[in-house]
């Protein structure tokens, strides 16, 4: 018998996104948010923390990451830099 | 060149899912576990302290120093399921002795001086080896590094506040002092590995990127920080080939009893049978509370259901 392991996602300050910190294993859900700030928030590194099931995350192949991205590449009409404005056009 | 090829030439990170050479990931295993279980085993010689503090103040930062041990012993456990290990095969290997830990936790902490010394020194070496493992290649490792080293900084600077406090005490309290120095100043040194000549596998975890530095670059290093620190504190270093050498801009000094660290790794060290034995009772005597606790969560998910 083992605890399942957890993904643990901390909001540093109010303003900023819950960033991935590490993994952890616990029981149950509340195990997993008091053991998350134990260990990953001993000297005040958050505001709020997510935990959610490792094997609840579906992530992308690091195998297909060309092809998974590769319709961004081409659209290059997407950056500002791609038009081209004379220099005495203030502001933009 | 493969894809690992090309990510470790660019000089950036391997992450869990990518495609890795065997040997990488076992060594990276390896590596990963044994520190692991180094911080959590480290938490014996002082936490046997912590009762005894002479202060309030000395044990609450004993207590948080000792907490932040097991807090890097999880960081890196975390690391190492993600390259596929398992949390209780790991405890299952260091228990049975399969997997080994630092060998300086296999010497006693005998007076409240040695709490003082291991801060300064032991967690002093233990920067130093850890410092350039923040950029080690293995993108979890490395982040795991960088918690851990934000956190050891006050662990060093605890000991040698304590340390300083004990040296402007009584001639007894400096005695304790210099005898902690005399027994632990060997053992640290040995915590940089054996001699270049004699560590088969520096070679390929430097090509790998997982090391930065040789072992015995890491610990003159470790020597050239200390020797000032010892001046300061008004304590010796037990080594009388210790100097300074104007030539090669570095302290030389003695020959460190590699006898003795073969022998403490092999298990013959003053502490080996206590630590796993302890280790083994937590575990042991934990095993119910773990098992409650899953209890709780399976009739909690059946009520629910
Ligand atoms: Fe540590
Ligand atoms: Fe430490």
């Amino acid at each position: 018998m083992s605890w399942p392991l957890w993904e643990v996602f901390i909001r540093a300050r109010r303003g900023l996104n819950h960033v991935h910190a590490g993994s952890l294993r616990a029981a149950d859900e509340a195990m997993a948010l008091h053991n998350a700030r134990d260990l990953y928030t001993r000297r005040a590194e958050g505001v709020s923390i997510w935990v959610v099931r490792s094997e609840h995350i579906t992530a992308s192949s690091p195998e297909e990451r060309d092809p998974f991205f590769a319709p961004n590449a081409d659209k290059i009409y997407r950056h500002p830099t791609f038009y081209e404005i004379p220099d005495d056009v203030p502001h933009i | 060149m493969t894809d690992f090829d090309a990510i470790i030439a660019r000089d950036q990170r391997i992450e869990p899912r990518d495609r890795m050479p065997d040997a990488y990931r076992a060594t990276m295993v390896r590596q990963i576990a044994q520190h692991a279980h180094s911080e959590i085993i480290g938490m014996q010689p002082e936490g046997r302290w912590i009762t005894r503090a002479p202060s309030l103040r000395r044990k609450a930062i004993l207590l948080a120093k000792v907490q932040d041990e097991a807090g890097h012993g999880l960081y890196l456990y975390a690391a190492a399921e993600t390259l596929g290990a398992d949390r209780a095969d790991l405890t299952a290997k260091l228990i049975s002795g399969a997997q080994k830990y630092s060998s300086i936790f296999n010497y006693p902490s005998l007076t409240f001086a040695d709490v003082g010394v291991i801060g300064w020194l032991v967690d002093g070496a233990a920067i130093c080896n850890q410092v350039p493992l923040c950029r080690t290649s293995y993108g979890p490792y490395a982040r795991a590094m960088i918690r851990i080293c934000k956190e050891e900084s006050f662990h060093q600077r605890q000991g040698y506040e304590l340390l300083m406090t004990m040296m402007r005490g009584t001639p007894a309290q400096r005695e304790m002092v210099q005898d902690a120095v005399d027994r632990w100043w060997w053992p640290s040194l040995m915590m940089f590995g054996p001699p270049d000549a004699e560590s088969p596998n520096t070679a390929r975890s430097m090509a790998w990127k997982i090391k930065r530095h040789s072992n015995d670059e890491l610990r003159q290093r470790f020597v050239d920080m200390s020797v000032p620190q010892a001046d300061a504190l008004g304590i010796r270093l037990p080594d009388p080939e210790l100097r300074w050498n104007e030539e090669r801009g570095h302290y030389d000094f003695g020959e460190v009893d590699w006898e003795e660290f073969r022998r403490v790794i092999a298990g013959d060290g003053p502490c080996n049978a206590e630590r796993i034995a302890v280790r083994r009772a937590a575990h042991e005597e934990g095993a119910w509370v773990r098992e409650a606790a899953s209890a709780h969560a399976a009739k909690r998910v059946g009520r629910a259901a």
